[in-house]
């Protein structure tokens, strides 16, 4: 089981309180269908825990195999760079089945965020580094595919199915609570 | 599980075919640390494929002067399908006649099944075992192992090992 050797500071994509009890980081594609899947069920996670749940988003696309995940994931910066990360990153997810430039460009628009400026962004890879300190950051902590979950810090080995996740978070909880 | 070949055992030579009119060799390979990374067949699903994941930790294997080797008992044309679809620029292995008889001598066959075991080993410059790992036939054991292993590799003046492997991924 990985342990998360890159802990989360403040340039995470963070959800919730910092001083939340647990913290729950996914290592995410934006192309992945599984990653797609998960993303409503962590939504419903997160309001179950309310002010108790941190959640961490971080980047891990198989640019090979996934053509649009490299171009969502800097897309999904460039938003995070204006203030937008969690609409670009919900809007992506929630678009998943026609994601493509088109679609990136549209949700640009939609959250009025300069379309030129997010051109000029993908064509320079501006936010190409961030996605790779992520992306190896998981490689090292013992992420093998998508999506991949740490609860506070330990790799989740359940699914992502609701009752996995919320009977990891659950155990933190107790853990903390005992102590 | 089966027991793997170990740290310090002399990796056992081989010459497998890598595209349908190469053969590659490990002694082709001497001078530079080699990852052998044996898994069970192609085409496991995309998001979770171990080899799709060696494919992007690729640039990071370079920089450690690793060359990376993915070995299965699927033939010559499964592997290039495969390394077509998956877009992969490392080669392939075919351990297919005699089947798995590669596999058979770094203990990484499972002989009720017919297919190699998920087993890791990287070899040093001087072509013996560093480091290798069996993972359960399920689990994509990730690279975090073979990276923390490389790293670990003792540093040599560093040769002009100037390998070309072909590289059959178009």
């Amino acid at each position: 089981m990985g342990t998360l050797r890159v802990p989360v500071t403040q340039h995470d994509h963070r959800k919730g309180p910092a001083n939340a009890p647990v913290t729950l980081v996914e290592y995410g594609d934006f192309e992945c269908p599984g990653c797609g899947a998960a993303h409503p069920i962590v939504n419903l996670v997160l309001q179950h825990f309310g002010p108790k749940l941190q959640f961490v988003f971080r980047h891990f696309p198989l640019t090979q195999v996934h053509l649009n995940a490299e171009p969502a994931a800097e897309s999904a910066e460039f938003a995070g760079a204006h203030g937008r990360f969690w609409e670009m990153h919900d809007g992506i997810y929630e678009n998943q089945d026609r994601l493509g430039p088109p679609l990136l460009f549209a949700l640009a628009g939609a959250l009025e965020l300069s379309e030129l400026e997010l051109r000029n962004a993908l064509a320079s890879e501006k936010y190409a580094p961030k996605i790779k300190s992520d992306f190896l950051g998981g490689v090292r902590s013992g992420v093998n595919g998508t999506p991949s979950f740490f609860v506070n810090g330990l790799q989740h080995e359940g699914s992502y199915a609701f009752e996995d996740l919320v009977a990891a978070i659950e155990q933190h909880l107790h853990a903390k609570a005992s102590l | 599980m089966s027991k793997v070949l170990p740290a310090g055992a002399v990796a056992a030579g081989f010459t497998l075919r890598a595209t349908p009119d190469q053969s590659l060799s490990l002694s082709d390979l001497a001078g530079r640390p080699v990852v052998l990374a044996f898994y069970p067949a192609d085409w496991s699903p995309v998001c979770g494929d171990q080899m799709a994941l060696y494919n992007e930790i690729l640039p990071e294997f370079n920089k450690l002067d690793a060359e990376v080797l993915g070995i299965s008992v699927d033939g010559v044309w499964c592997h290039e399908a495969f390394a077509r679809d998956r877009r992969l620029h490392f080669p392939l292995l075919a351990d297919f006649e005699p089947k798995g008889a590669v596999a058979k001598r770094y203990g990484a066959y499972r002989e009720a099944e017919g297919v190699c075991e998920r087993a890791l080993f990287v070899i040093d410059r001087q072509g013996v075992i560093f480091w290798s790992f069996c993972s359960p036939i399920a689990v994509n054991p990730g690279a975090d192992g073979i990276l923390d292993a490389l790293e670990r590799l003792p540093k040599e003046g560093t040769s002009d090992g100037h390998v070309t492997s072909s590289s059959h991924a178009a």
